[in-house]
């Protein structure tokens, strides 16, 4: 049976009803309504994505491709709207609303007495439809739709509390950062009709080919392949929204949203849309090398830079912000060794496990009462054992060990850039295995601070009714739930001691922490039996067995997955292999590290911290990146808008053109005015000197 | 009837205009219902137009023709062709609205601020269906007369300054267009516009006449760098009279461009595209950043306006590029197409961030940013619609504001890339100006008591919102019965392109 347009609607639309309903009727509905709706509209779609993928896979249907209505025809360009549906698509979609449905449940629990409930649940919705248009679109078109409509989303949830004056001015960086993306993205898409005469993706793919010989010529007279323009053109785009270097300064910013948007979208989905477009684009990067290589340099730059970072960070939702940015690295690495599968493959394990350790961050913070400041943390596995040990899987499979998820798709990745030729895949070697550190180091120093050691917090007991009537006790580091979300005002990052909250003294508990309710737990366990399993038993298929079919195109010559695959012999032999491998050992001494540092020895890394100050240093302050960009954007940006004003518009324009035509016209008139004097002899004189000057001229011309 | 249809929907308004003048001062309830009973009569008498129109052919239909000055050869001749019936729609619609959003707030001489406004809809109707370029130069002039009265009697404090700026600035380019238009007829002997499309010129005869109508128009657009009346205009100009303004009298501009420049000088136009191309793009990225800079929400809005804009003129100006160094007759037409969605889309969404700025200049009496602060703690409906209208302004995809511009700026990569890369720094600026405003004004905490004194919008402000908003949202997710309006008249303009009277 062939898949239904209908159903592949449904799964589009239902959400986005949910959204409508919550958004919009949110308070006649009431709370439980709105939390109600929108579950079941994602549950109706994640029940149909699994169905459609489990008919694609056991070859019960086709791939789909069709559209849906006519977006706009304009003499002979169609423009359609439509779904393109294989099993790239299909695992997309489960993913996806898989781990949405999971943050819509956390959600009840996470925001029980937020007042914007209603519009959270709608924004999470109205945000699955978005991605889900994404992910389903069958052309360019829609793929713009989807990729705009995510950042929309992205920007209301960053700033869900729109009283916190961090959580506007994130909102709006990611915003506007992500339009430099699409900025690229979108003269991308119109180099694609360009060169390709079309926006639909089949088309388009097909058509490839023709891409070869042709070239554009952009600066002096130099031609660029046109298959490298439309390359780079659209993984800008990519690094705008999976936050590649130098467009990455948005993603830890957007950690000022409510943690579960952190898990959903800044984790787990949007962000590795810039992944998926890539992989799905397949057919027109493996047209250029130079675009590839391109990728390559950027993905390992931002996999081992912005990992450095989260070695430094205190703010527990920060690390894993800062991981995630690294292993959207690792996947864009992958992208650019042509080993898309590889990058989809990691896509898959880390939206499992990074969505895991997300929510189990705000799990750890409604625990702490809203700290997030691991410095004032630890010993927290005996309240919270589920969350603990739900948190140890993710980091494992974070940190690449064998048998877990992280590892089966990371391990690849590394191996992949080995085999690559590719110029730029030295570095690359270089930087993601050098990460694999890195990230066991963050990784394992996380759990530590939070879980283990001596408890650095004491609780002091509660006075008057309850921490819900003290909205400010409630408070640092930027993270707010039980209380009124005005209060909040003061948390950038809980590592910048001046911002703290004067009315709240860290490190001190009203209560004692205690485990989160079921519906936050619920969803971390559910999280992590693929953090552990997926990895064991897709690997197979998904990397080696030409799973995705024709979804993902890769040329003979640059194929390393396809070398790879002949030293495959199942993910038991591969775990155990791993063990004697650099990357395993990496990650071992890292563990070590992290486990000597932050278990045995916590004043080692006061003292570690003063030795390489100059190092903590630029690593604390994210290579000053922030401040550069806002200097030159964002104000200079607002200077030169006041110089264009004030010079041009009213100094040259008003000043000079139009005030000043006008006062010239009446200087002259005035100069006029004064002629009429009324004084009879004036008048006489003037045509008397009138009469010389035409006689004298006349005789003058006359003579010539 | 159907042969009279479009001189009802010019006359019905402007007789209209007469008993809500009678109803006098005194009753202003009857003045208002009357005119809202008008302008929806004009309304329905428009989608009757729609109706009848037959999109397929794209031609010039539903006219009328009767001699009106028969020794000069003056004709009383009307017809209207996709583009024309789109813009007759857009007018008829804005008009209810901007009724409606006067209702309570023109207090003061409600009869004549209604007369007015409906006078005002029956003119700019006329323009945009008079094929006699005499007559419409008549209804190009007449249509100052009502807003120089709207702006300069319910204007704001420096309403004679700019009422007189506004009036010279559009008096003087229009004088220019008047010459030329004397000068056709010299050659011609008529003013019937698709006569003079055929008439031969020689380049030089049609590089003057080309500046004397760029002169007329640019300044309507208006286009860098004669745009600096606009900001005052708007500033000054009631809620009402900025809505108008935006939304529909910009775009007489774009349309002069399409009904004289390209088929009468063809020629000309080809030769100063580059020119008009860099206007248009110094109107996307320089005046995007003098809007970065306001202060005031309505010069912001007017300066991006302006911006907008740009993309009009670039989509008609890059047509002739297209066609005539490319000879790309699709990306042509993409182009122009572009420019007329634009041209729609803009008019619903300019009028609604202005109308948007009008709801919270009524209860706050003030336009400066910096007056404001945390509005959607205590007006979260009205957050609801300025977010979305400031989306559609950024040209947000889904939104009216992004079919236009994905349009031209695709076209624009097909003629130079270094055009599509200047035109899609709108993505960048547009987002950073608007969205910062949006920061502002409606984030944040309450930052005075006269913002937390404020109240939400009520039926009557909800119903104009909402009202835009449907437009914006139905031709941002299906353009299509808009673009389908129009295709087959685009198409004839592309062809006229290529058509060379040297």
């Amino acid at each position: 049976m062939d898949l239904s347009l209908s159903v592949l609607i449904t799964i589009a639309l239902a959400p986005l009803v949910g959204a409508l309903l919550a958004g919009l009727f949110g308070r006649v509905i009431g709370r439980v309504g709105s939390h109600c709706v929108t579950i079941l509209g994602v549950g109706i779609a994640c029940a149909l994505s699994i169905h459609v993928l489990w008919q694609l896979v056991s070859g019960d249907a086709k791939n789909f491709n069709q559209d849906v209505y006519t977006w706009f025809q304009a003499g002979n360009l169609h423009v359609s709207v439509g779904f393109m549906v294989d099993r790239l698509t299909a695992m997309m979609m489960v993913v996806v609303t898989f781990v949405s449905l999971l943050v819509h449940v956390y959600t009840i629990g996470y925001m029980a007495d937020d007042p914007g409930y209603q519009r959270f649940f709608s924004y999470i919705s109205l945000f699955t439809f978005s991605m889900l248009m994404l992910v389903m679109s069958n052309n360019f078109m829609q793929l713009f739709f989807g990729w705009e409509a995510v950042g929309l989303v992205s920007y209301l949830l960053i700033g869900f509390w729109y009283k916190k004056p961090t959580a506007i001015y994130a909102n709006l960086k990611a915003f506007v950062v992500n339009r430099v993306g699409d900025f690229g993205f979108l003269l991308g898409i119109a180099a694609v009709l360009y060169f390709l005469n079309t926006l639909d993706y089949a088309t388009a793919f097909d058509s490839a080919g023709a891409l070869t010989g042709r070239a554009i010529t952009v600066v002096g007279g130099h031609a660029w392949p046109a298959a490298t323009v439309i390359g780079v053109l659209l993984f800008i785009g990519a690094m705008g929204k999976s936050a590649q270097v130098p467009l990455h300064v948005w993603l830890p910013d957007s950690m000022e949203g409510p943690t579960p948007i952190s898990a959903l979208i800044h984790a787990a989905t949007m962000v590795t849309a810039g992944i998926f477009m890539v992989a799905r684009m397949s057919p027109l990067f493996e047209m250029s090398e130079g675009a590839l290589s391109f990728i390559l340099v950027i993905g390992a730059t931002t996999a081992l830079f912005t990992g450095l970072i989260g070695i430094v960070q205190n703010d527990i939702k920060r690390v894993i912000a800062y991981s995630t940015l690294s292993q959207l690295g690792y996947m864009t690495v992958a992208l650019g060794v042509s080993a898309y599968s590889g990058a989809v493959f990691h896509l898959m394990t880390h939206a499992f496990f990074k969505a895991l350790l997300f929510l189990g961050a705000g799990s750890v913070i409604i625990g702490m009462h809203h700290e997030q400041d691991m410095r004032y943390m630890g010993g927290l596995r005996k309240y919270m054992p589920v969350t603990w040990i739900t948190m140890w899987i993710g980091s494992l499979a974070l940190a690449g060990t064998p048998f877990f998820a992280g590892f089966y798709s990371k391990d690849a990745i590394i191996e992949a850039v080995g085999e690559s030729h590719r110029w730029g895949a030295g570095y690359a070697y270089f930087c993601v295995m050098a990460g694999v550190f890195v990230t066991s180091l963050y990784s394992f120093r996380l759990l530590y601070m939070t879980f283990h050691g001596a408890e650095r917090f004491t609780v002091v007991g509660h006075h008057g009714h309850g921490h819900a009537a003290h909205g400010h006790a409630a408070v640092v580091g930027g993270q707010s739930i039980h209380s009124d979300p005005g209060h909040d005002a003061h948390g950038h990052d809980a590592a910048d001691e001046h911002k703290e909250d004067s009315h709240h003294t860290p490190g001190e508990l009203e209560h004692a922490p205690s485990e989160s309710p079921w519906v936050v737990t619920v969803p971390l366990i559910l999280l992590a039996i693929p953090s552990l399993l997926i990895g064991f038993f897709t690997v197979g298929p998904m990397l080696y067995g030409g799973w995705f079919g024709k979804a993902i195109h890769v040329e003979e010559q640059n194929n390393v997955l396809g070398e790879l695959a002949r030293d495959f012999h199942g993910a038991t032999a591969a775990a155990l292999h791993g063990f004697i491998q650099l990357p395993f050992l990496l990650a071992l001494a890292g563990f070590i590290v992290a486990t000597v540092i932050y278990l045995f020895k916590p004043a080692l890394a006061d003292s570690i911290k003063r030795a390489l100050h100059p190092i903590w240093r630029v690593l604390d302050k994210k290579y000053w990146v922030d401040e550069v960009y806002f200097a030159i954007f964002a104000k200079g940006g607002v200077k030169l808008g006041r110089a264009f004003w004030r010079g041009g518009d009213a100094a040259v324009i008003d000043g000079v053109l139009i005030d000043g035509s006008a006062s010239l016209v009446e200087r002259i008139a005035s100069g006029g005015r004064r002629l009429q004097s009324g004084f009879l002899y004036h008048y006489a004189f003037a045509m008397i000197l009138g009469l010389i000057l035409l006689l004298g001229g006349y005789w003058l011309v006359g003579q010539g | 009837m159907s042969n009279h249809l479009l001189s009802l929907l010019i006359w019905l308004p402007i007789l209209g205009a007469v008993p809500v003048l009678l109803a006098g001062g005194q009753r202003p309830n009857a003045a208002r219902w009357i005119s809202l009973l008008v302008a929806v009569a004009t309304f329905a008498a428009s989608l009757a137009l729609v109706h009848v129109y037959d999109p397929s052919t794209g031609t010039m239909q539903v006219g009328e023709n009767l001699n009106w000055i028969a020794s000069v050869g003056i004709h009383y001749s009307l017809a209207v062709d996709g583009i024309s019936v789109a813009l007759i729609a857009l007018t008829s619609f804005t008009t209810i609205l901007v009724i409606v959003g006067a209702w309570e707030v023109i207090a003061v001489r409600t009869h004549q601020y209604m007369a007015a406004m409906l006078v005002l809809e029956g003119l700019m109707v006329g323009v945009f269906c008079a094929t006699d370029a005499l007559l419409f130069y008549v209804f190009f002039e007449a249509m100052l007369i009502p807003m120089f009265i709207i702006i300069g009697i319910w204007g704001g404090p420096r309403r004679v300054y700019a009422t007189l700026k506004f009036f010279i600035y559009t008096f003087f380019g229009s004088i220019f267009m008047l010459v030329g238009l004397i000068y056709l007829y010299s050659k011609a002997h008529t003013f019937d516009i698709a006569t003079l499309a055929h008439l031969p010129l020689s380049m030089t005869e049609q590089s003057w006449l080309f500046f004397a109508f760029l002169l007329g128009f640019a300044i309507k657009v208006p286009m860098v760098p004669v745009h600096t009346w606009l900001p005052d205009a708007h500033v000054e100009a009631p809620t009402g009279g900025s809505v108008v303004l935006a939304a529909v009298m910009l775009k007489i501009g774009g349309y002069g461009f399409l009904r004289f420049s390209l088929p009468i000088v063809p020629d000309a136009s080809e030769h100063f595209a580059p020119l008009v191309i860099v206007l248009s793009l110094i109107a996307v990225v320089y005046i995007g950043y003098v809007a970065l800079a306001q202060e005031d929400m309505k010069k912001l809005v007017a300066y991006s306006s302006i911006a907008h804009m740009g993309f009009v003129t670039l989509g008609i100006f890059i047509a002739f590029m297209l066609v005539r160094e490319h000879n790309n007759v699709q990306a042509a037409h993409l182009g122009m197409q572009g420019a007329m969605i634009q041209m729609i889309s803009h008019g619903f969404i300019s009028g609604a961030m202005f109308t948007c700025i009008g709801v919270l200049y009524d209860r706050m009496h003030t336009r400066q940013i910096k007056d404001y602060g945390g509005v959607i703690n205590v007006m979260p409906w009205f957050g609801l619609f300025y977010v979305l209208f400031a989306m559609a302004n950024s040209g947000l995809p889904g939104t009216s504001g992004f079919v236009g511009e994905f349009m031209v700026i695709l076209a624009a990569f097909q003629a130079n890339p270094w055009i599509a890369l200047f035109a899609a720094f709108t993505l960048i600026i547009g987002a950073a100006y608007t969205l910062w405003m949006v920061k502002r004004v409606l984030w944040g905490e309450v930052t005075n008591h006269h913002v937390a004194e404020m109240k939400d919008i009520n039926a009557r402000e909800t119903f104009v919102l909402a009202a835009f908003a449907a437009a914006v949202l139905l031709f941002g997710i299906w353009p299509q019965p808009l673009v389908h309006l129009m295709d087959a008249s685009v198409g004839q303009l592309v062809q006229k392109l290529a058509y060379s009277k040297v």
